[in-house]
């Protein structure tokens, strides 16, 4: 079963080199929003997939359900109704869940040690046995995506179903996708595909689309199809520049090993309370249905 | 930003942290790391193929149970997935399509035949038996203009043909199903 | 449909109206955007609200919810104007140069023939000059003005883009945006196909919705095509194999119908169903009726029906008046039924008008209801506070409700979209005690035989004699019902042109309705599958997904009715010389022989282009009519008509004749006349549909759909929530003349204020989905709000058109 334990390029909290012998083929998942149909095949097969099951909500006045990301709700499909030039709606449906950041912030932040791995392919994955529960990867991130579980402590998040991809299938949400919005394969296949894509939007008057890959992050292995590629946060505040937060980076660079000795958490997370900016922005109401059920 | 109650949260989770796994951050050794994914689970199930009950698309299933049908391992679906080889849904499935495993598992599935006595207030339990002489008394009628019959949307070709059968044989006039609506 | 799912691939353009594809149909929509993605198609999508379909449109326009006729008759006038029309194929293939009798009439919105008393009409004049050998006369140039192309050209004269934009609400400029888009497709190499739904079923005019939409594809050269055709997407999985099957009032198996009362006589029961062809040299196929007919008879009553008794004729019942859900529902509720029986179908929930659905529940002696899950029907006594407000203890109905299978836990068939049967295989036990629907109706069965042989009757023959000749009384396997409706051979049956040739032996399975025979040599319960399991086996398993041709025909994937063709009318796909229109996306052709080619050719094989048959050979005319003379109940030509609760006072085509503001010919019961809402009490237009996360009334008791789309509501646009001070998420309340429901409101973009007639018109959508029995919370049965009035053709109740008002709780 081990198989992937030879590919391994980081692992968190770890000084150690990890085991990486083995070079697997970079993977990527591209969301292509122009095909996107938002009809949440994606969600269910996740959950149906990974044998778990959301609280049954309540309808918040949007098409969004559930509301937000949680421990058991690795991707939601966010709506957003756009009028860029007068009369003509756009109705965006964006997946959301993890990118599988080159460089993961989670995975720099977290103090577990093997709590979060990042494979040679590309995924990041959470290993929820060696999860402390702190929630530094949730302020590394800076797309706002692990949720903390209620019932354990721990975090939670889309494994980009690595125990599919392990054995050559492509994850759920891809499998099950009705209109061929999602697409799984090398990155460098879907760089191409997207390519394609984009000329197709071009000839139907976006003269804007693009690929979103940002750089910031080091690039990443979900990327996005955006027919405004010029405007990401209208897909419901997709952030346009993420970067990793500077506070992630020197943590991992000086302060880590000695806050490792002795500081308190608690002081360190007021400290990362304090400092953190940029576009991990969190809307009130999300993060109550976040904790708050 | 991150709001102030959201800190708080993160501080109140930490210190939790800390409690239970205290030795977790002194991690400067190189802890083994069992980077392990999860097990596939469909390592040793059966696959049968089905066709999605929902729309009309058609749409091809694979269905993976468990229990190897031995005498003493009925099946259990534990899976559903779309058949890539399916011309037209080529593996794919809706949000319903893709749930159906909760269909089959339903807590709302029926279990056994019941009975509601005229102005009862609950259904009670009794065996296809009862239900048969029970319902089937003193109904020889010539003309069976006083009963309808409502077909179904998703019985099978051969349950809708039996049914229009017995129905048309019984004289019934009052014959629809869901097509008319 | 006429094409099936696959070719959609091919279409240049889809027209998305009358439905809402991506949400009802998510995996038969990837067609679309496989369409756009690589046949550079575009979409557009016209619809009351911005559906999902629409986020991926290339075109959206609005339009008022019932007016679709409007529009597409508007859409005939511009390609007639524009001459935009496939004139080679409109020529050939339709009934463009018929001419039609004088005495037919159409005055300010009713047509000739009109009984004011008893809402019906003679349609005696609804038909064609016919000449003194029996043919109708025809005029190829087009220049008689009684010919039905001229006819048609004065009908929609009318429909003005000014005068449509005021009746629709859609704006002018992007209605002609939408004709401009659609016109583009009469070159005979560009296709169109349209996708609809019970967006144009349901509605008082809901046959002619659709009938204005096929003409538009005749004009275009659409239908027969690759790409095009008009694509009824069904809504529920077998919905398309029960209708094939008949179970319908007045159906029998494979569109055969049941004789009517004063249709005791055998030999005039078939004759006035053998169409003889109206044309020379034209081959009609319904003048085999009695090869169907009998073959149906020897599949039910065996050795029983036989030459001497007309093969069992009075065993049928006799229809002495319709007897749809609508007319079935109201004479429950006038206490002329005692018992009921629902298998898998939750009336209480699908049906208009839910207190007049559970009133009439209350009346019947008992109910059977037979259902994998809990259905509100099973427990429509039960008390659920608002939800449903009875008294169990004052109704006397007696329930039984009886636990079967689901899917997952059978073998068998179903019948998709794309008229392809295919077989399924069981993967589970069933749960607890559930039985099949074949065991459970073979129970019911043979325990009444019983009593019918003890007890004897005065007519127990039709039930004593019917064939029951499976391997297990009380469990017949769906193996041996799907052999009985594909039919076999009875005797040897020889080959017509060697008579000492046999081509079946006595006992084996038919190739297909060809064999069929009307001299009881065979038996086939159901003509237009015949063939699915002949002696190469069942058919409908096979699993062979090859496309040789590239254009998603793929032959040896299950069985398609009829005759495992997968383009209906793909003659037409040819010119009248048997060159296919587009060469490049060649289905079939005439190579000198015979007609060949990638698909089954829907013609008579061996028919030289030169003998002048025309292609719709189901049509005793061979050609494709715009003029549907007597077939339809509300007239010939399509003409809108207002849905029967209209925010205007007029039909605007019609201004002065109120007899024309609604359907003249659509039937309205007495007790419901009052039942209609005014526009003053009521002034909003509302419409029900489905959502992509849910699947009718079933979902609700699956957690997973249950998670992604909770909670009851209902959508307004933002012009109507800032008028009754109504914001998202708050809690309202909709009413109709028939009752209310309470829902979360979802205040938004996507459904915008229309200007009709001089009015601001707006939108409340509702989806169906909730009620009281699930996992996900309780909600109101959407049809308590909805009006008992049906279809003129069809009886499908007007779901999709109605007023209410709506206020902030």
């Amino acid at each position: 079963m081990a198989l992937q334990s030879l590919d391994i390029t980081s692992r968190s909290a770890t000084t150690t080199p990890s085991p990486g012998v083995r070079q697997t083929q970079k993977v990527a998942k591209l969301i292509d929003i122009s095909k996107c149909i938002g009809c949440k095949a994606c969600q269910v097969a996740c959950m149906e997939w990974n044998d778990l099951r959301d609280e049954i909500g309540t309808n918040h006045g949007v098409y969004d359900n559930p509301l937000d990301l949680t421990d058991k709700s690795w991707t939601v499909m966010r709506f957003s109704e756009v009028e860029l030039e007068k009369g003509k709606l756009e109705w965006l449906i964006r997946k959301d869940g993890c990118m599988h950041c080159a460089d993961p912030g989670c995975l720099k932040a977290c103090p577990a040690p093997g709590a979060i791995v990042q494979y040679s392919n590309g995924i990041v994955d959470f290993h929820e046995e060696h999860c402390i529960g702190c929630g530094y990867c949730i302020t590394g991130c800076p797309f706002n995506i692990p949720r903390l579980s209620k019932k354990d402590d721990k975090v939670y998040k889309c494994t980009l179903c690595s125990d599919r991809v392990s054995v050559g299938m492509e994850p759920a949400c891809v499998k099950t996708c009705p209109t061929g919005a999602l697409v799984f394969g090398s990155k460098e296949d879907m760089i191409q595909h997207a390519e394609e894509r984009i000329v197709d939007l071009k000839s139907r008057g976006y003269n804007n689309a693009g690929l979103y890959d940002p750089p910031g992050v080091g690039g990443t292995h979900v990327m996005y199809v955006l027919q405004h590629a010029d405007q990401p946060q209208i897909y419901n505040g997709l952030p346009k520049d993420p970067q990793i937060s500077l506070l992630v980076e020197l943590w991992k660079g000086v302060l880590k090993p000695i806050m490792s000795l002795g500081l308190g958490l608690v002081a360190l997370t007021g400290f990362f309370h304090y400092v953190t900016v940029g576009p991990n922005e969190v809307k009130e109401d999300a993060n109550e249905n976040q904790h708050g059920r | 930003m991150l709001s102030r109650r959201q800190f708080l949260q993160f501080s109140a989770v930490s210190a939790a942290g800390l409690s239970t796994s205290s030795l977790g951050i002194l991690g400067f050794s190189a802890t083994q790391v069992l980077a392990e994914v999860r097990q596939y689970k469909l390592e040793r199930t059966t696959e049968t193929r089905n066709t999605c009950p929902y729309c009309s698309v058609g749409c091809g299933l694979l269905m993976y149970s468990l229990g190897d049908k031995a005498k003493n391992a009925p099946a259990e679906i534990i899976h559903i997935e779309g058949d890539p080889d399916h011309p037209v849904n080529r593996g794919t499935l809706c949000p319903k399509g893709a749930g159906l495993l909760d269909f089959v598992h339903s807590p709302n599935r029926l279990k056994y035949p019941e009975y509601r006595a005229p102005g009862s207030d609950k259904f009670v339990r009794i065996s296809w038996d009862d239900f048969i002489a029970k319902n089937a008394d003193g109904t020889t009628v010539n003309r069976w203009l006083s009963t309808g019959f409502l077909a179904a949307s998703a019985s099978s070709n051969e349950s809708g043909y039996l049914t229009h059968k017995v129905v048309r044989s019984l004289g019934i006039l009052a014959f629809d199903n869901q097509a008319r609506v | 449909m006429t094409n099936h799912w696959v070719d959609i691939k091919n279409a240049n353009l889809v027209l998305v109206m009358g439905g809402n594809a991506a949400e009802a149909h998510p995996c038969g929509f990837k067609w679309v955007t496989e369409a756009k993605a690589h046949n550079k198609a575009k979409l557009i999508v016209v619809d009351p609200r911005f559906t999902r379909s629409a986020a991926v449109a290339d075109y959206y326009a609005p339009v008022r919810a019932g007016s679709d006729i409007a529009f597409l008759g508007g859409v005939i006038n511009y390609l007639l104007t524009n001459n935009k029309i496939q004139h080679e194929y409109v020529k050939a293939y339709t009934d463009a140069g018929f001419i039609v009798r004088t005495d037919y009439t159409f005055e300010d919105g009713v047509f000739s023939g009109y009984d004011e008393t008893k809402r019906k009409y003679d349609k005696s004049t609804w038909m064609y000059e016919l000449g003194a050998d029996g043919y109708v006369k025809t005029d190829p140039t087009l220049t008689n003005p009684r010919c039905v192309f001229n006819l048609m050209k004065t009908h929609y004269a009318r429909y003005t883009p000014e005068l449509v934009s005021s009746i629709t609400g859609t704006p002018k400029e992007q209605f002609l945006k939408v004709c401009e888009m659609i016109a583009e497709t009469s070159a005979p190499d560009r296709t169109m196909t349209i996708m609809y739904a019970l967006g144009w079923t349901q509605h008082s005019v809901g046959a002619q919705m659709i009938r204005t939409a096929a003409m538009v594809q005749l004009l275009l050269g659409n239908i027969g095509m690759v790409g095009g055709g008009m694509n009824a997407l069904r809504g529920h999985s077998n919905i398309q194999g029960l209708t094939d099957l008949g179970l319908l009032s007045e159906a029998l198996p494979g569109y055969l119908t049941l004789p009517k009362e004063a249709e005791t006589d055998y030999k005039a029961y078939i004759e006035k169903r053998v169409q003889k062809p109206l044309r020379p040299g034209q081959f009609s196929y319904w003048q085999n009726y009695g090869k169907f007919h009998v073959s149906l008879m020897k599949a039910w009553y065996g050795d029983a029906a036989h030459k001497d008794n007309n093969f069992a004729f009075d065993y049928l019942p006799k229809l002495d008046k319709p007897h749809d859900i609508l007319q079935v529902f109201e004479d429950m509720h006038q206490g002329k039924l005692n018992g009921y029986f629902c298998q898998g179908f939750n009336p209480l929930a699908a049906f208009p008008c839910k207190a007049k659905v559970g009133r009439a529940l209350t009346k019947l002696k008992y109910l059977v209801t037979i259902d994998p899950l809990v259905t509100e029907t099973s427990t429509f006594w039960e008390n659920h506070g608002e939800y449903n407000d009875v008294d169990p203890a004052k109704i006397q109905t007696e329930v039984f409700r009886l636990p079967s299978t689901c899917f997952a836990e059978e073998d068998g068939s179903l019948v998709s979209s794309s008229r392809v049967l295919q077989w399924h295989w069981k993967g589970a036990d069933p749960t607890a005690e559930a039985k099949s629907d074949l065991e459970i109706v073979a129970g019911i069965f043979l325990r009444l035989r019983g009593l019918y042989q003890k007890e004897g009757g005065a007519f127990p023959d039709p039930i004593l004699k019917v064939t029951w000749n499976y391997a297990i009384l009380s469990a017949p396997s769906p193996e041996e019902i799907a052999r009985e409706y594909s039919g076999k051979a009875l005797d040897d049956l020889m080959d017509p042109k060697d008579k000492t040739k046999v081509v079946r032996k006595a006992g084996e399975q038919l190739d297909g309705f060809g064999q069929l025979t009307d001299d009881g040599k065979t038996a086939c319960g159901c003509w237009i599958f015949s063939g699915a399991w002949s002696e190469k086996g069942n058919l409908m398993g096979r699993r062979d997904n090859s496309d040789p041709s590239g254009l998603g025909i793929t032959l040896n994937w299950a069985y398609a009715w009829p005759s495992n063709r997968r383009v209906q009318y793909n003659r037409a796909s040819c010119d009248p010389s048997g060159k296919p229109w587009d060469p490049k996306r060649k289905l079939i052709g005439w190579n000198g022989a015979k007609w060949a080619g990638v698909d089954v050719p829907d013609f008579k094989p061996d028919a030289a282009p030169e003998d002048a048959m025309n292609p719709f050979i189901m049509n005793s005319e061979g050609v494709g009519r715009f003029f549907v003379v007597d077939k339809m109940g509300d007239g010939p030509f399509p003409e809108h008509y207002e849905p029967f609760e209209s925010p205007l006072d007029v039909n605007p085509l019609h201004p002065k004749n109120p007899k024309a503001k609604n359907s003249p010919a659509a039937r309205v019961f007495k007790d419901d006349l009052d039942q209609f809402g005014d526009a003053k009490e009521f002034p909003y237009v509302a419409t029900t549909y489905r959502l992509t996360e849910h699947f009718h009334y079933w979902t609700k008791h699956t957690k997973l759909a249950a998670i992604m789309q909770p909670e009851q509501f209902v959508e307004i646009g933002e012009d109507l929530a800032k008028m009754k001070n109504i914001k998202s998420g708050d809690r309202v309340r909709v009413r109709s003349i028939r009752g209310f429901i309470k829902a979360v409101a979802v205040v938004t973009k996507r459904i915008r204020t229309l200007e009709v007639y001089g009015k601001k018109v707006y939108t409340v959508g509702i989806p169906i989905h909730w009620g009281f029995q699930g996992l996900a919370p309780n909600g109101f049965i959407a049809n308590t709000l909805t009006p008992s009035v049906g279809d003129a053709n069809t009886q499908t109740p007007e779901f999709k058109a109605f007023l209410v008002t709506i206020d902030k709780l």
